[in-house]
């Protein structure tokens, strides 16, 4: 069963380095566990026994930003808080993705105010926007799974260059 | 954007102790980006060794100026800021801002309403705390217990989305009554809940309340006096951990709270421990109400017929031409509060949660201030803290189940 299946009589596969490479980090990612406001509670949701995102091999979040490879920016990002933020997207080790979860993070949702960061896109680079405020789980695992997507798609001559 | 500040000893001076000058106790930061600050707070330590000297919060990382916004919105759309403020109490705050507006304007609630108020509020009450037993008992390694409280929660969830479309920020009470009466299942789902939870209930004692590794981290640590806490300011669960029993539900109820038979739990000590124990008693009182609310559920409308303030029922809209006037007037201008203003306080999961209201005799509340119980309850952790050791710190923050949303607003 499994994976021997797959393998015939000769265990042996062939592929490229790069679906071998694309394949490892999209089943081993290490989210940030850095939670900013509501839409983190459903993060945590997401993370917990109903929805159980570790099928998807995100079972491990990591506090600290050295050992991670994606950060899920949960919720409102306020002025005081965007230039910290920066900081932890700064040391974290390449390749980084970054996914905006919210209306908050994407775009300034309802607060259209002087406190709040109109999209968190002003502070880092974000691959997927996640919309709803706050977004189901299963919007959360929607983006996360769009993002494999993207990753699956690196070539490493784009990223040579 | 601006940089991070960079800070010096010589600018916190007048925060830490002569010793941290001279650099014989060690300054340390605890978050912004901590798991166990719960929210991005930050916390600057000042160590001997591994004891806390001093700790200083650093709030505002959160700060989302709500009540700005509030202001800026007329009395019904400012309600869905309201959500957002304490974001594991959703319905708790809107209550307090539709008790507020409609001891503004005088309007009535029908007893319906009323009765799916406190279901909703109590509810939410359970779901906020499964989610503070959940996070707290991670903070102390018990990592089994936060599935188990965030599988409970999804029943609960599930009963919001039922009613209102949204998981967590429902915007379902509004002022003068609900947005719209409950869906026929309600009933059912609730049963369900109030059927499975307190077995459940009994799985979380068995697990936690008499586990060595949670009374060594817990017993004696961040104690608090009742006369602190009054201080202090210091509302909700904490408050009567610490033996002072005051509960608004009980001393000033609003909404029907008067009609339901339900104890509110105290404990003298004053703990971490205390806390727990509190909370755990909490939830079953707030089950044992949403039972005797769900049995005398009176049947009726479920919104004030005052249609200056309310909005009218949409299925009159096609026929009645004041109906029609009535809903344009509502949602293009808004409705005028009479000059003054309105406190109103309602018991949030965490304390007293009140909101200020100040009318000029607009549509838009002229000022509008939260008087938020995690904002005073978090102002206890430098005396709580003054010498535990940081890994009881960790069991103090949790205990103070703050919300940053709540502090920061
Ligand atoms: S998008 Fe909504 S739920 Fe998420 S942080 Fe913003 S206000 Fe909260």
């Amino acid at each position: 069963m499994g994976v021997e299946q797959k393998l015939g009589n000769m265990g042996v596969v062939t592929t490229t380095l790069e679906q071998a490479v694309a394949w490892s980090r999209t089943n081993a990612m290490w989210p940030l566990l850095f939670g900013l406001a509501c839409c983190a509670i459903e993060m945590m949701s997401a993370q917990a026994s109903h929805y159980d995102m570790s099928r998807f091999g995100m079972e491990l979040m990591r506090p600290s930003p050295r050992q991670s490879d994606l950060m899920i920016v949960a919720g409102r990002v306020s002025r005081k808080m965007a230039p910290v933020l920066r900081r932890l997207y700064d040391q974290m080790p390449e390749p980084k993705w970054v996914i905006s979860m919210g209306d908050c993070a994407s775009c300034g949702g309802v607060f259209n105010n002087y406190a709040v960061v109109q999209g968190v896109d002003e502070v880092v680079p974000v691959d997927v926007y996640v919309a709803g405020c706050p977004p189901r789980p299963e919007a959360l695992i929607h983006g996360v799974l769009t993002l494999y997507e993207k990753v699956r798609g690196i070539k490493f001559a784009d990223v040579q260059k | 954007m601006p940089d991070i500040q960079e800070v010096t000893v010589d600018d916190l001076k007048h925060l830490v102790s002569e010793k941290a000058i001279q650099g014989e106790t060690m300054l340390l930061n605890m978050g912004p980006q901590h798991p166990s600050t719960h929210g991005v707070l930050r916390l600057l330590l000042e160590l001997d060794g591994e004891t806390v000297i001093n700790c200083i919060p650093d709030i505002g990382f959160l700060h989302t100026g709500i009540e700005k916004n509030m202001e800026a919105k007329t009395y019904q759309k400012a309600e869905v800021m309201s959500d957002r403020l304490d974001y594991m109490n959703p319905v708790g705050n809107n209550l307090a801002y539709s008790m507020a507006v409609e001891k503004l304007v005088e309007l009535d609630v029908p007893v319906r309403a009323q009765a799916i108020r406190v279901i909703l509020a109590e509810l939410t009450r359970y779901q906020s705390h499964l989610v503070w037993l959940g996070t707290a008992a991670l903070d102390l390694a018990a990592m089994s217990m936060f599935l188990y409280c965030f599988r409970e929660r999804e029943y609960i969830l599930d009963v919001m989305e039922l009613c209102s479309g949204q998981r967590m920020m429902t915007t379902y009470i509004r002022p003068g009554g609900l947005w719209r009466d409950v869906p026929v299942e309600f009933e059912a789902a609730v049963r369900n809940i109030l059927k499975t939870f307190p077995k459940r209930i009994d799985e979380y004692e068995a697990l936690l309340t008499r586990n060595p590794l949670m009374l060594d981290r817990t017993l004696g640590i961040g104690r608090l006096t009742g006369e602190e806490c009054l201080n202090f300011g210091v509302t909700g669960p904490m408050l009567r951990a610490s033996g002072v029993k005051w509960d608004l539900r009980k001393t000033r109820p609003y909404s029907g709270y008067e009609q339901y038979d339900f104890e509110v739990p105290t404990r003298p000590e004053g703990d971490v421990y205390a806390r727990f124990l509190v909370r755990l008693e909490e939830m079953r009182q707030s089950l044992k109400i949403v039972e005797q609310a769900l049995n005398k559920l009176p049947m009726g409308p479920v919104r004030s017929n005052n249609f200056k303030f309310v909005p009218p029922p949409r299925s009159e809209i096609g026929v009645s031409m004041e109906a029609l006037i009535h809903h344009f007037k509502l949602w293009t201008d808004g409705f005028n509060a009479p000059k003054g203003s309105i406190y109103n306080a309602v018991e949030s999961p965490r304390g007293e949660l009140g909101v200020y209201l100040e009318s000029d005799g607009g549509p838009k509340p002229y000022r509008i201030h939260w008087r938020t119980p995690s904002f005073d309850n978090l102002q206890s952790i430098p005396l709580m803290a003054k010498g535990v050791l940081v890994a009881d710190l960790v069991a103090i923050i949790g205990s103070i189940d703050i919300v940053l949303g709540d502090v920061d607003r």
